[in-house]
């Protein structure tokens, strides 16, 4: 089993950091994982994407020209990447600020209002763990528990109090798919 | 030992301190940055030296200056920034110091662009510098190997007073993948008895230098060179190889290619074509016999040569097969990477299929 | 019988390979004076530079380094940065080296404040090469590169380093200073130890820029080259202290 996905959107939503995340729960688990970002001018500001792969066994090639999962954080991600998806792949849409729809009928649309419910929360900069939640309920490849051990150790000190925010984040994220 | 998620570039930062060096001396220059953006917060921790240079040619040669005094030092930088060194590097190799040198390449010629490229392959493995010199050129194809190979360059660097290079593309350097920190074999290595550190009035005095001004000297100095890059050349060839037992083609590539060539080989298994890839982890000293020894298989009907270059490896490999098989070659340059699908089909084209 | 004179131990019993008439003899003994008087030869590493005093590093009793062209001071940067502590470091270029293909390296080293001396031979042309224009080469002065003399309009007016030096703020110490006569030769020597002291005290970059004849290139005779440098470089180039962190103190 292997997944290959990218991540896309402006700099700044938590693009990198959805994959790196990925990227770590995946190594966590015993997994082959790589993370490969997009670099240059647009680092700065702009779009940014990142593939990570995440399999069972060693990994061929970093680079996805054909994702097994697409999370679009934007609407020019979604139109550029949509039709790189694998039939049968799935796509996740920020609906927050997508309002359209995902125009294969090939593939498994799943729309999360990450901004909406991260501000629900109280913290707009949780919506990339909002987003992260509906990816692992929906694909089922890595354990909650991963990443919630993930955040204990990420967020300590004055920080801890993060953790809660960002668990919730997940669930919240979670119950978007059905 | 836990794997831990590291990006290459840092990866490579924190091998070099593990290698035991502590000084380091850079420029900036994208895609490299992170290597001096995490010595510059980690070696004055471990009382070191980071310094930013005023330029390549500033740094390279304070690289020098850091290697005549007989400590471990490294520098790094991409592409047009490794053209600036070369003055550097040729009198280090002339003055036999060791140190190691990391190019993140990127596309050129000239500025070029950021992106992933394999251009500097001649500069690298012939020398962009004056005069009969060589190095041994490492080019890793993951991070794990980028970890290890920044350490073993140190150990071959001292061993043979001689700097080495490590070269991978900017992919290398920019993406993250799971490692190991391991425990790598250890070499003997002669005391750095030429090393500048003050005669203290006990000993004559130790000069760094390269000039050898009467060219009988300078002769007998060049035999003397040469006779330490045919050891080289005797002792230090890696390479690897996949699938490559009764391969219909045989593939060489090295670094991210090499991985995508991974790709290419399990579509062409899909159409049943068994294809094979001969990864040269030194690009110098090249494997040449280990790769016509492979080539020169019944079952190979052609050798693909694959580089994000528009060929530069390919010269070698002719050499290495001497006519032995057809050499046809797949490649972009610029920063663009060839797909897996590109890449199967100029197979399949080469066998006329 | 008594000793009145004898070579400084901080030179070697290499043969020098100078011109009759020229500077860098004087300037090593003076250089390798100051490192004995001080007590540092042990500790000393000194940077040659490409130049007609490329082979310095065999006639300086100490550890050395050759320098690619103009280099010195970047090569010094490293080799002061990784020493140990209590190392003394100085480079010995000449005015291609330094103020032409090399000014990079010795205004960033002076802008970071390496505590180094570098000894700069000043004689307004490129001697081992045979007599080409340097950047201090004097307007009207012929040179093998400039056969009807530096024209201004054409190459501009020479680069005066000591003053461009004395306005980086880590330069300790900065002084002209010639070996024309034995005033002026004392003084010299003044200058070389205290740039070496300031050096061992921590204080920052020093600098000792020497006006040097070239007779040979200079198509003169050892004497009338002393008298032509009196007559034309001194008034372009002043002699003195231009930076002194001690002297600023006080």
């Amino acid at each position: 089993m292997t997944n290959e996905i990218m991540i896309a959107g402006f700099g700044g939503q938590g693009v990198m950091a959805i994959g790196k995340t990925l990227a770590e729960a995946g190594m966590k688990e015993g997994k082959a994982v790589s993370w490969l970002p997009s670099y240059g001018p647009e680092m700065r500001g702009g779009t940014a994407n990142c593939c990570v792969v995440i399999s069972e066994d060693e990994i061929i090639c970093p680079i996805v020209l054909e994702p097994t999962e697409l999370i679009a954080m934007n609407l020019p991600s979604l139109l550029k990447f949509e039709p790189t998806v694998v039939k049968g792949g799935t796509i996740f849409v920020n609906s927050s600020i997508i309002s359209e729809k995902v125009s294969r009928d090939d593939v498994r649309a799943i729309y999360v209002p990450c901004l909406d419910i991260a501000n629900e929360l109280g913290n707009a900069k949780v919506a990339n763990m909002v987003m992260l939640g509906a990816y692992i309920e929906a694909m089922g490849n890595l354990g909650t528990e991963t990443i919630k051990e993930m955040l204990v150790h990420m967020f300590t000190g004055p920080k801890a109090k993060l953790v809660d925010l960002n668990i919730e984040a997940l669930r919240r994220g979670a119950a978007c798919v059905k | 030992m836990e794997k831990e998620l590291w990006k290459g570039n840092e990866a490579v930062a924190e091998a070099a301190i593990r290698a035991g060096c502590k000084y380091f001396f850079g420029y900036p220059i994208t895609p490299q940055n992170e290597i001096p953006e995490y010595l510059s917060l980690h070696l004055p921790k471990i009382g070191g030296c980071f310094l930013q240079a005023e330029s390549e040619v500033a740094a390279i040669n304070m690289i020098y200056g850091a290697a005549g005094c007989g400590v471990r030092v490294m520098t790094s930088s991409s592409s047009p920034g490794i053209s600036l060194k070369q003055e550097g590097i040729t009198y280090m190799c002339g003055a036999e110091l060791p140190a190691v040198i990391v190019n993140m390449m990127r596309g050129g010629p000239g500025l070029g662009t950021i992106q992933p490229a394999q251009g500097d392959y001649f500069q690298a493995t012939r020398g962009g510098g004056n005069g009969d010199y060589r190095h041994l050129v490492y080019a890793p194809a993951t991070i794990q190997e980028a970890a290890d190979y920044v350490q073993i360059a140190f150990d071959v660097a001292d061993q043979y007073r001689n700097p080495v290079m490590v070269v991978a593309d900017g992919m290398i350097g920019q993406m993250m993948e799971a490692i190991e920190w391991r425990e790598l074999p250890k070499r003997e290595l002669p005391e750095k008895t030429w090393a500048t550190t003050g005669t203290k009035g006990e000993r004559k005095p130790n000069v760094i230098n390269s000039l050898y001004i009467d060219p009988n000297l300078c002769a007998e100095h060049n035999e003397r060179l040469a006779a330490k890059y045919k050891a080289m050349e005797e002792n230090e060839v890696r390479w690897e190889e996949v699938n490559t037992e009764d391969c219909e083609i045989l593939f060489v590539a090295y670094g991210t290619p090499s991985r995508v060539t991974k790709a290419a080989i399990k579509l062409l298994e899909k159409e049943g074509i068994k294809a094979g890839l001969f990864r040269p982890i030194t690009l110098w000293p090249f494997p040449a016999k280990q790769l016509k020894a492979t080539a020169s298989q019944p079952t190979v009907k052609a050798v693909i040569d694959f580089e994000l270059s528009m060929g530069q490896m390919i010269d070698d490999v002719k050499i290495a097969l001497e006519g032995c098989r057809p050499v046809s070659f797949v490649g972009k340059a610029g920063g663009v990477v060839p797909t897996p699908a590109e890449v199967a089909s100029a197979a399949k084209a080469a066998i006329g299929r | 019988m008594a000793i009145v004179y004898q070579k400084s131990k901080g030179l070697t019993d290499a043969e020098l390979h100078y011109c009759p008439g020229c500077t860098h003899g004087i300037v090593h003994k003076l250089v390798a004076e100051a490192l004995e008087e001080l007590g540092v030869l042990g500790t000393t590493i000194g940077v040659a530079p490409v130049g007609c005093s490329v082979f310095a590093y065999n006639y300086f009793n100490c550890d050395m380094h050759e320098a690619a062209h103009g280099r010195a001071p970047a090569v010094a940067t490293a080799i002061k940065r990784v020493s140990a502590p209590g190392t003394t470091v100085f480079t010995y270029q000449g005015d291609g080296d330094l103020a032409a293909i090399g000014t990079a390296e010795v205004i960033h080293a002076g802008m970071r404040g390496e505590k180094i001396t570098t000894i700069f031979i000043n004689n307004a042309i490129y001697g081992m090469t045979g007599g080409q224009m340097a950047p201090t080469t004097l307007v009207g002065q012929k040179a093998t590169t400039a056969p009807l003399g530096r024209q201004q309009d054409h190459y501009g007016s020479p680069i005066r380093m000591s003053e461009i030096i004395s306005t980086l703020e880590g330069a300790a110490y900065v002084a002209r200073v010639c070996v024309t006569d034995i005033g002026n030769l004392n003084k010299a020597k003044k200058a070389i130890k205290k740039a070496f002291q300031m050096q061992m005290e921590g204080k920052g970059y020093t600098f000792v820029e020497v006006l040097a004849c070239c007779p040979t290139n200079w198509g003169k005779t050892p004497a009338a080259s002393v008298e032509w440098l009196k007559e034309n470089m001194i008034p372009y180039f002043p002699l003195g202290v231009y930076k002194d962190v001690d002297a600023e103190v006080k």
